[in-house]
């Protein structure tokens, strides 16, 4: 954040001071708010004539000193889900590598289907592509999630692939066909590869977009972490623990997305040191605005190399 | 196709209450996000906090955990919201960080120099933001903002599975009905999905294409 220190002058003893007692002011009330929802939870109430115990009570956190039901939670439902998710991964990134090629092939009769298709697929939500793929296809669960993952999120890798290759510099290109390469060989070895390292960060970040959504199988009848745990093992030991396999669940899930987030960072930063210097942070300014610059790098030079042509 | 037809109304339910769910949670998003942007960039420094710990938490939260519990952990809890309502606070919630990051992501985008001239010519803090940094920033925040939205309108679905009648299950519920054109039915949600959400990433494009020109 460079940005605020230029916009106004370097506060003096006084604004410090005044800017430290809000930050403590907040901060108490922030706590305070947290305290409170936590007490909240841990009272017990009364419902119907009965004193149910607070939802931090021993009596509704028992469960988890069974090993069967971690065991259940982590080869079940952690398992269901990353199987899943690192499926879906692999196949992504393989039809995303396609879909680029497809779509930024010089042959007009590939490259205006393929952009069609990906349009429709981009322009769909997830959860009606695996009831789509479960119904029509007739497919079980774990074939209808995987498969609607795999061609949504390979539609968004591709279309991030192509705006990686459009946005290179276009002597890459010349000098490959200039030392006597065919076209395909010039984007196989010369350009994707580049391609491929400049947008890394930013299909990890749509990897972390991947392994969310495998909890819409959920909906669709997939057994992954979220069944396991807020419909199998709510139901079996009764709606007691319903809370506390919730919290369960999101612990899970957050420790699973940010250790993958922070991989994205982390490779973000490992790249750009040895690329060109431009570095993507697939976290920072919003993924959402990286994919909108290189996809206006793209337009621009698009634009220039039909400026050249003619 | 007869049943597509036969079963309009029932599409028409469908899609009106997917358009409510994106009309009342895009606008309640776009406060939200707005609030939890202007905390990101204070220079109190425990809002700062709150306001990152809230990002990062949220984002890295599926979404169907989030409607999970606004539709399901919250009545348990005592509360005794209308599913509908419910499934707006979800979305919500789930999509203020990421308005939040493409607000935030326009303000850093506005390249320091443009400040630096604003200061250096006498101008002070309101007018730097007000007349130089913040029209840019705007600028540059529509395109990402159109796809957090259409990216929105996609979510909505996942209320369908949470009680809410909307398209998704609309959908559902009329593929389950006619076993034979399953096909016919499913492609005509779709449609209507893509009724919104092209036009949009058409718009999206256009201003994108224009921003271009202006850099």
């Amino acid at each position: 954040m460079s940005v605020p220190i230029v916009l106004f002058d370097v506060p003096g003893p006084r604004a410090r001071r005044l800017s430290l007692i809000s930050s403590i002011v907040t901060g108490v009330l922030i706590l305070a708010g947290l305290t409170w929802i936590a007490l909240t939870l841990a009272a017990p109430r009364e419902s119907g004539g009965i004193t149910l115990p607070g939802y931090f009570d021993p009596s509704r956190w028992d469960v988890f000193a069974d090993p069967a039901v971690w065991e259940r939670i982590i080869f079940v439902g952690v398992g269901g889900t990353l199987s899943a998710a690192l499926t879906a991964a692999v196949l992504a990134i393989v039809l995303g590598i396609i879909l680029s090629l497809l779509r930024s092939s010089e042959i007009a009769w590939i490259r205006v289907p393929t952009a069609v298709v990906l349009e429709f697929v981009r322009g769909m939500p997830v959860l009606l592509m695996m009831l789509f793929i479960l119904l029509v296809l007739n497919t079980g669960a774990f074939v209808a999630v995987v498969a609607a993952l795999t061609l949504y999120n390979g539609a968004l890798i591709g279309e991030a692939l192509r705006a990686g290759l459009a946005s290179l510099p276009r002597g890459q290109r010349e000098a490959g066909l200039s030392l006597g390469m065919r076209p395909l060989q010039s984007k196989m070895l010369v350009e994707f590869p580049q391609a491929f390292r400049q947008m890394l960060p930013i299909i990890v970040a749509q990897l972390v977009v991947l392994l969310k959504d495998t909890s819409l199988g959920f909906i669709v009848g997939y057994v992954e972490l979220l069944r396991v745990t807020m419909n199998q093992l709510a139901t079996f030991y009764g709606n007691r623990y319903l809370f506390s396999f919730f919290v369960v669940a999101l612990v899970l899930y957050l420790i699973m997305n940010l250790s993958l987030s922070r991989f994205a960072r982390w490779l973000s930063k490992r790249t750009a040191s040895k690329s060109s210097g431009k570095r993507l942070d697939p976290t920072d300014p919003g993924q959402a605005m990286l994919v909108a610059q290189a996809s206006a790098a793209a337009r621009q030079s698009e634009a220039n190399d039909g400026f050249a042509s003619r | 196709m007869d049943a597509v037809i036969e079963n309009l109304p029932t599409y028409w339910r469908g899609f009106s209450m997917t358009l409510l769910l994106l009309g009342v949670s895009g606008i309640s998003a776009l406060v939200l996000g707005t609030i939890i942007a202007a905390m990101r960039i204070s220079p109190v420094a425990s809002l700062r906090a709150f306001a990152t710990v809230y990002t990062e938490l949220v984002r890295n939260t599926p979404l169907t955990l989030v409607l999970f519990f606004c539709a399901i952990v919250l009545p348990y809890l005592g509360s005794d919201l209308e599913y509908e309502t419910a499934a707006m606070i979800g979305l919500s919630v789930y999509t203020s960080p990421f308005v939040a990051e493409a607000l935030r992501s326009g303000i850093n985008g506005v390249p320091v120099g443009q400040a630096e001239a604003a200061r250096s010519v006498g101008f002070g803090f309101g007018q730097t933001v007000g007349l130089i940094v913040m029209p840019q920033a705007f600028r540059m925040t529509i395109p990402p903002l159109i796809n957090v939205f259409i990216a929105l309108t996609k979510n909505t679905s996942v209320a369908g599975g949470f009680f809410v009648f909307e398209l998704f299950a609309s959908a559902r519920e009329l593929a389950n009905a006619n076993g034979d054109a399953v096909i016919a039915i499913l492609l005509a949600a779709a449609t209507l999905y893509l009724v919104i959400t092209v036009p949009l990433g058409i718009f999206a494009g256009q201003l994108e294409r224009k921003w271009v020109v202006q850099r």
